[in-house]
């Protein structure tokens, strides 16, 4: 099950992208199931300009999982703009979560 | 004992590594379905191990099956293994799958994360490729990224209870080091497996020795203790032992020492396939006696491989070249090959893989290791021990006919026992020695042993010169041993006193051809004397006989002329002494008779 999130609304026009990003998640494992509540907090506090954001769940997805070079669940990957980041963990961590996607409290409204 | 282990084996399905002399020491290989921990520090073949079981599983059995490497990059892997000739490429093709599991470095971790998702891949990849085989390389690293003990603990759970619900054989490799030692994701690790396989590497007196040890195997029994282990050609070899039957064939084909001398003392040349060790002090020609060697294999067209230590086969072939043996032309043939290895600082066990790839790679039929005591040079002492009997097994495996050399400081041969003790895996023993006497020093040639052979007790002297080098045999004289110069004069001696002997005898030879000369005239003049005798003795007895004819002639003569009745006269007297005769005693027919005979 692969699912997608878009923005809502873009709130300064013209000043930032929209980051896309995949998140790996092993069913309804706890790590997995804290990832996506705390990735989901991250981006309506700090992504308000908009996101793409993909789940993949390993467990139903284990050969694209495989491809992309997943090894451990929860795992998030920046896929644009550049440079791009991988973050592993339940993205409980997060100031080391914005560190690697390039954003910065400050940026924060 | 086997009878035990036989019903073990029945009650135990054991998966062969294919890894030589780890098979016999664990009995049989690794437990079917179940999972074997190899534990060690860094660079002590944990991977390789792993990967050699795994390569032999789907190579020979074509049981498929999977790598995670967590550690090491795949393409790392397969650099590593490619030495071996294991076709990882081509195996990973079909066989076997990588994964690559090593946590970049801009990774960023945020929180706490599992296995499951890992774990859900490899079961779907299993299911693909029907996976027999599991390797986890190098868990520790990624246990490692897990914060907490507690958190580390539920992850090794949770691959235990992957692997116990699956049909697979599974290697789990893991570091330890201090650190991971006290973790107690460590010893539950080691509780969960079956077998237990420790890697060893230590510095012995600065040269890298490793070793293997099973520490645990569930429900077998196994050969306990520490056995050492090297690469080879074809990979990782367990030294076991005791255990690995010696099988060689036994000829009575004699191949030449190159020395007419060295043949005929060891009752026709060496045994092909036999391995001869030629010990002694430095400068005592022990390359030379190999350099011969190697020169009169390469004559007869038979392959021969000369490996040195330290020494380039260049500087070999001009030193040779100096007295007499030249091995140039052969190199350039192709028939002999040189190989020159450096002994600072090199494990025996490298030593033992170059020279074993070198045998494969030449075929050769006779070989020379020059000196193979140079490998015990870096210091670790028993390694060097073990590698060198292995090394001499290996040749003879191969059936190779080989003079192997050993340095032995001094003159007493018993010294070989206290260093790598090859004297008594060698067929042949031949000991060069230095006889020193009135200022010179002189090479002399001993044959300690030789297997299965009558051999020569007497010591010979080694003489080099522009023709070659030769054996001479030495003057024993009043019990002491003449060599140089004092066999060159006892030899100058013997030549004199043979010129004497022989101007004696014809003179004496001509003395008695004068006196058997002397003699036969003598007697020739004798004989004339003995005839004149004769003759004269004959004319002697002539004129006696014709004396008495003359005077019996005379008689009758005389009585003839003096009466004409000489006959009557004498009757008449007769007749008067008859008549006074019966007048005294008569009826005496017998006296009668008598003076009857007397008148006739």
């Amino acid at each position: 099950m692969a699912t997608k999130r878009k923005p809502k609304s873009r709130a300064r026009v013209g000043t930032t992208t929209v980051v896309t990003m995949r998140l790996y998640v092993a069913g309804r494992a706890p790590n997995s199931v804290k990832a996506i509540a705390n990735l989901e907090a991250i981006c309506s506090q700090y992504l308000q300009d908009g996101y793409k954001l993909e789940i993949v769940d390993v467990c139903e997805h284990p050969r694209r999982a495989l491809d992309d070079g997943v090894l451990v669940t929860p795992s998030l990957t920046k896929l644009s703009p550049t440079p791009g980041a991988n973050v592993i963990g339940n993205l409980s961590d997060t100031s080391s979560v914005l560190a690697a996607l390039g954003l910065s409290p400050a940026l924060s409204a | 004992m086997t009878a035990a282990t036989k019903a073990v084996r029945q009650s135990l399905p054991k998966l062969a590594t294919g890894i030589p002399g780890f098979d016999e020491l664990s009995l049989g290989g690794l437990p079917a379905n179940r999972t074997t921990l190899v534990m060690g520090g860094p660079g002590t073949g944990k991977s390789m191990f792993a990967l050699q079981t795994l390569m032999g599983g789907a190579s020979k059995r074509k049981q498929a099956g999977i790598v995670v490497a967590f550690e090491e990059d795949i393409s790392a892997i397969m650099a590593n293994t490619a030495s071996f000739g294991w076709r990882l490429p081509a195996l990973a093709k079909r066989n076997l799958f990588f994964m690559n599991a090593q946590l970049s470095p801009t990774f960023v971790q945020s929180g706490d994360f599992d296995l499951g998702g890992m774990l859900a891949m490899l079961d779907a990849k299993q299911e693909e490729i029907d996976a027999r085989w599991v390797v986890f390389d190098g868990i520790d690293v990624l246990l490692s990224l897990l914060r907490t003990p507690r958190a580390r603990m539920r992850e090794t759970y949770r691959l235990r209870d992957w692997l116990a619900h699956r049909k697979i054989t599974a290697i789990i490799t893991t570091k330890i080091d201090g650190e991971t030692t006290s973790d107690v994701s460590y010893g539950f690790l080691q509780f969960m497996v079956d077998c237990v396989v420790r890697f060893d590497r230590r510095l012995e007196q600065g040269v890298p020795l490793r070793r293997l040890e099973i520490t645990k195997y569930r429900g077998s029994a196994f050969a306990p203790g520490e056995y050492p282990l090297s690469f080879g050609a074809s990979g990782m070899e367990v030294a076991a032992p005791g255990i690995v039957e010696v099988a060689q064939p036994a000829t009575r084909e004699r191949v030449s020492s190159g020395f007419p001398g060295l043949d005929s003392m060891l009752g026709g040349g060496l045994f092909r396939g036999s391995s001869t060790l030629i010990t002694g002090a430095p400068g005592t020609s022990k390359t030379t006696l190999a350099g011969k060697f190697a020169e009169s294999a390469c004559r007869r067209g038979e392959r021969t491989l000369f490996v040195s230590f330290d020494e380039g086969g260049e500087r070999i072939r001009r030193n040779l070249t100096s007295v007499g043996i030249h091995l140039d032309a052969h190199v350039k043939s192709g028939l002999l090959q040189m190989y020159s290895g450096r002994t600072d600082a090199v494990n025996p066990e490298e030593h033992l893989m170059q020279i074993t790839a070198l045998i494969l790679e030449h075929k050769p039929r006779c070989m020379v290791i020059d000196p193979l005591s140079a490998i015990a040079r870096t210091g670790a002492l028993s390694s060097a021990r073990a590698i060198a009997n292995r090394l001499i097994y290996k040749v003879r495996d191969h059936h190779i006919t080989a003079i192997v050399t050993a340095l032995v400081e001094g003159d007493d041969p018993l010294a070989e026992a206290a260093e790598l003790q090859i004297s008594t895996t060698a067929d042949t023993w031949i000991q060069l020695s230095y006889l020193v006497r009135s200022g010179e020093r002189n090479r002399a040639l001993t044959i300690v042993k030789s297997r299965g052979t009558h051999h020569s007790n007497q010591v010979r002297e080694l003489v080099l010169s522009d023709d070659g080098p030769a054996l001479v045999e030495v003057y024993s004289s009043g019990g002491e041993v003449l060599m140089g110069t004092l066999r060159w004069e006892k030899e100058a001696e013997e030549k004199t006193r043979a010129l004497n002997r022989a101007a004696e005898s014809s003179q004496k030879h001509r003395e008695l051809q004068f006196a058997e000369a002397d003699i036969s005239a003598r007697i020739t003049g004798l004989q004339l004397d003995l005839e004149r005798q004769r003759a004269a003795l004959a004319l002697y007895s002539h004129d006696d006989a014709a004396r008495r004819v003359s005077s019996g002639e005379r008689t009758n003569e005389l009585r003839r002329l003096r009466g004409s009745n000489g006959e009557g006269a004498a009757a008449v007297s007769h007749k008067r002494r008859t008549a006074r005769r019966k007048s005294i005693s008569t009826g005496n027919g017998n006296g009668n008779g008598q003076e009857r005979r007397r008148g006739n």
